[in-house]
């Protein structure tokens, strides 16, 4: 690693360590030290590594983020309103911190916890002991090692065993303050058969380049039924890497969506295990580039035991001269017979100078499985044009209605009226003139 | 309202109409025949703007003005409908949406306020009950997953919301069953106008036996080499389409 980069990260820790969530916990300070230690050791993803052969996180690594916000939130309740999705139930973090007077939580039911991480430190650390011991695990990323040692914040759900929780749960990130770096936690398990939603939302507020690395742990127990989304609206300057890390029990089902409409440069990691029989998850996606935004997805679904189904769905619209990247890697494993894996990733490309690099990644090392994929790359159909053309739509809104068509088969796929709504109302926001009209 | 005259238009610089002749007056329905390859979808495509076509000579005037000069949009608002032989899908898109675009589109270009939701429904439930269509056809992404016959019937229903001037369909009939052939040809005839003219594209008599045609032509090698009453499609039926040829000096000598 770079010295400078080193002495950089060393220097912040040793400014603001004593001030971080924990700090009074001998094991945090502890924990929070080592993963220093092997942040050093890690440093940055280079491109040299398989993983990152296509995103290169240079300008991260030269930009000297300071660690910790300088000042109190400056973020109004006017603003988190128009944000707050209708009935759900709102957390709102400001640069990386939970800002209590912003999340106005109701009642909750009876077996849902739910804390900000600082708080769960301040009050109750021991339960996150495990979690966050052994949060830098053998494969992790530099990004990950950075985000234990300065964890600032994040939310720790704990749903109990047959609890169903019905209004989504809306995690309100939102960045105020230009040239800081952010580091979040979420902690989340299920219960035995418990259902929640998890909406995970991240907003830029200002213009400046900023950094959010953030990590969603998620554990679910057997006959648990998870939603998590992701909506990533950072500024066009922000640098955006995100961690979902998902385990899921026996006949658990977990659904993921990533919209990433943000962000200059963006990389989101989801990695599933299927860890019980007969456990389901549906990976959907949709990334929306433009200008000279870069975009990276990487998903990865290991089928370490029987019967388990993972089906994917991603897709990219391009403009500018933007790039986007799609990874989906697949394992199945010897023991993971009646697997049933498929992956599709759809790109539309609407500039000669955007790019997208696809790659399907199986791995599969038993017989009896039913695994596939299929990627496109391509640009809006000449007859499906005409077509509508035809029936008195200006090539203006033909182009933007089939493009606006194209992203809605992602967002149909959600459940949540809410964020549905919410999507294709972002989506029509993009459109040209002509196609909001006939929305 | 459609005045077409030596009409010569290449494909990749392959000459396709060789000179087309033709004049429909409001009120008409003329039926174009030909065997396949005559030229019969190229000249219902040049109509309605289709890019790939290269027109090489001649002219096509609607209501007086130059056709050829406008985009496809234009056109389909100045009320010229082409029903397409191979209706596209177009996934994302209900079927709803289309409607009130074009309808709305169409209504803007002729100066009429759109239409609020409640009478655009009301439009629509009567139209499909015309067509004999499940309302739901109208919430599924349009044309997807639709049978043949769902489709043409879907073109059809675009027809009866948009109330062309000019209507061209291309071959409405092919790939229909027979109780479906009759639904479509009904939707057909009720769209008879006397200020409409409608131009029926297609390969066999069958659909002309539900909707007589004023006029018959019969387009060989890129022209026109009959025209004539209904009656001409009759004896069509009978010698098929080697009379026509035969009935030529063909330079090729060949008959049947």
């Amino acid at each position: 690693m770079n010295p400078e980069v080193r002495d950089h990260y060393q220097a912040e820790f040793a400014r603001i360590a004593t001030r971080l969530p924990g700090a009074e916990v001998a094991w945090v300070r502890a924990a929070r030290a080592a993963a220093l230690v092997q942040f050093v050791a890690l440093g940055f993803p280079t491109r040299q590594q398989e993983g990152w052969k296509y995103t290169s996180v240079t300008p991260i690594e030269n930009s000297r983020f300071s660690l910790r916000p300088s000042a109190a939130p400056r973020v109004t309740a006017a603003q988190v309103a128009e944000l707050a999705l209708p009935g759900a139930l709102l957390l709102v973090f400001v640069d990386g911190r939970h800002v209590p007077e912003l999340s106005p939580l109701d009642l909750l039911p009876e077996g849902v916890r739910l804390t900000s991480v600082a708080e769960a430190l301040a009050r109750d650390p021991e339960p996150l002991r495990m979690l966050l011991e052994g949060a830098v695990g053998l494969e992790a990323t530099g990004f990950a090692a950075l985000n234990a040692a300065f964890l600032a914040d994040g939310t720790c759900l704990y749903l109990a065993e047959d609890v169903v929780l019905d209004a989504p749960i809306q995690l309100l990130f939102l960045a105020s303050e230009p040239g800081i770096a952010t580091h979040c936690h979420n902690l989340i398990r299920a219960g035995t058969r418990s259902s929640a939603v998890v909406i995970e939302h991240h907003v830029g507020l200002g213009d400046e380049a900023y950094c959010t690395n953030c990590i969603t742990d998620i554990a679910l127990a057997s006959g648990a039924q998870f939603t998590h989304h992701k909506l990533q609206q950072e500024s066009a300057k922000a640098f955006h890497i995100a961690a979902v890390r998902v385990k899921q029990g026996q006949d658990s089902r977990f659904h993921s969506g990533s919209f990433a409409l943000g962000g200059g440069l963006v990389r989101v990691d989801i990695h599933v295990s299927l860890d019980g029989e007969g456990a389901e998850c549906v990976l959907d996606g949709l990334y929306l580039t433009s200008g000279r935004q870069h975009v990276d997805h990487h998903t990865c679904v290991d089928h370490a035991v029987p019967r388990g189904t993972s089906h994917e769905f991603y897709k990219g619209i391009l403009d500018g001269a933007s790039r986007a990247v799609f990874n989906g890697k697949v394992i199945v494993r010897p023991d993971a017979q009646q697997s049933d894996a498929f992956q599709t990733n759809c790109n539309l490309l609407l500039s000669e100078k955007a790019e997208i690099d696809t790659k399907p990644q199986l791995e599969i090392f038993a017989d009896d499985v039913k695994c596939g994929h299929g990627a496109t790359v391509g640009q809006l159909d000449p007859e499906q044009i005409f077509y509508l053309r035809s029936r008195g739509l200006d090539d203006a809104a033909a182009r933007g209605l089939l493009t606006f068509a194209f992203a809605a088969e992602v967002i149909e796929r959600m459940p949540q009226a809410a964020l549905k709504q919410r999507l294709e109302a972002l989506l029509r926001g993009r459109s040209p003139d002509a196609v909001k009209e006939l929305l | 309202m459609l005045e077409i005259r030596n009409l010569h238009v290449s494909v990749d610089g392959k000459p396709v109409l060789n000179g087309i002749d033709l004049t429909i007056p409001a009120g008409e329905v003329h039926a174009i025949m030909g065997p396949n390859g005559s030229g019969k979808s190229t000249l219902a495509y040049v109509l309605a703007g289709r890019e790939g076509y290269q027109v090489t000579a001649g002219e096509v005037r609607y209501q007086g003005s130059d056709l050829l000069a406008l985009t496809p949009e234009a056109r389909a608002r100045a009320g010229v409908f082409l029903a397409f032989q191979y209706p596209v899908e177009i996934p994302g898109v209900a079927n709803i949406y289309l409607l009130k675009a074009a309808l709305n589109s169409v209504r803007k270009a002729s100066g009429l306020a759109e239409l609020d939701a409640m009478d655009f429904l009301a439009l629509i439930r009567a139209k499909l009950k015309l067509m004999g269509m499940d309302e739901a056809l109208l919430y599924r992404p349009v044309n997807q997953g639709f049978s043949g016959g769902e489709k043409k019937r879907n073109e059809i229903l675009q027809m009866a919301v948009l109330e062309p001037k000019l209507a061209i369909l291309d071959e409405t009939d092919s790939g229909l069953d027979i109780d479906a052939l009759k639904v479509v040809a009904d939707g057909i005839s009720s769209m008879r106008d006397a200020q409409r003219a409608i131009v029926l594209v297609t390969h066999y008599q069958r659909l002309l036996d539900y909707i007589v045609p004023d006029r018959v032509h019969v387009l060989s090698q890129g022209r026109i080499a009959r025209s004539g009453g209904p009656e001409l499609a009759k004896e069509l039926e009978r010698h098929g389409y080697g009379w026509i040829d035969a009935g030529r000096s063909s330079p090729m000598g060949e008959g049947p």
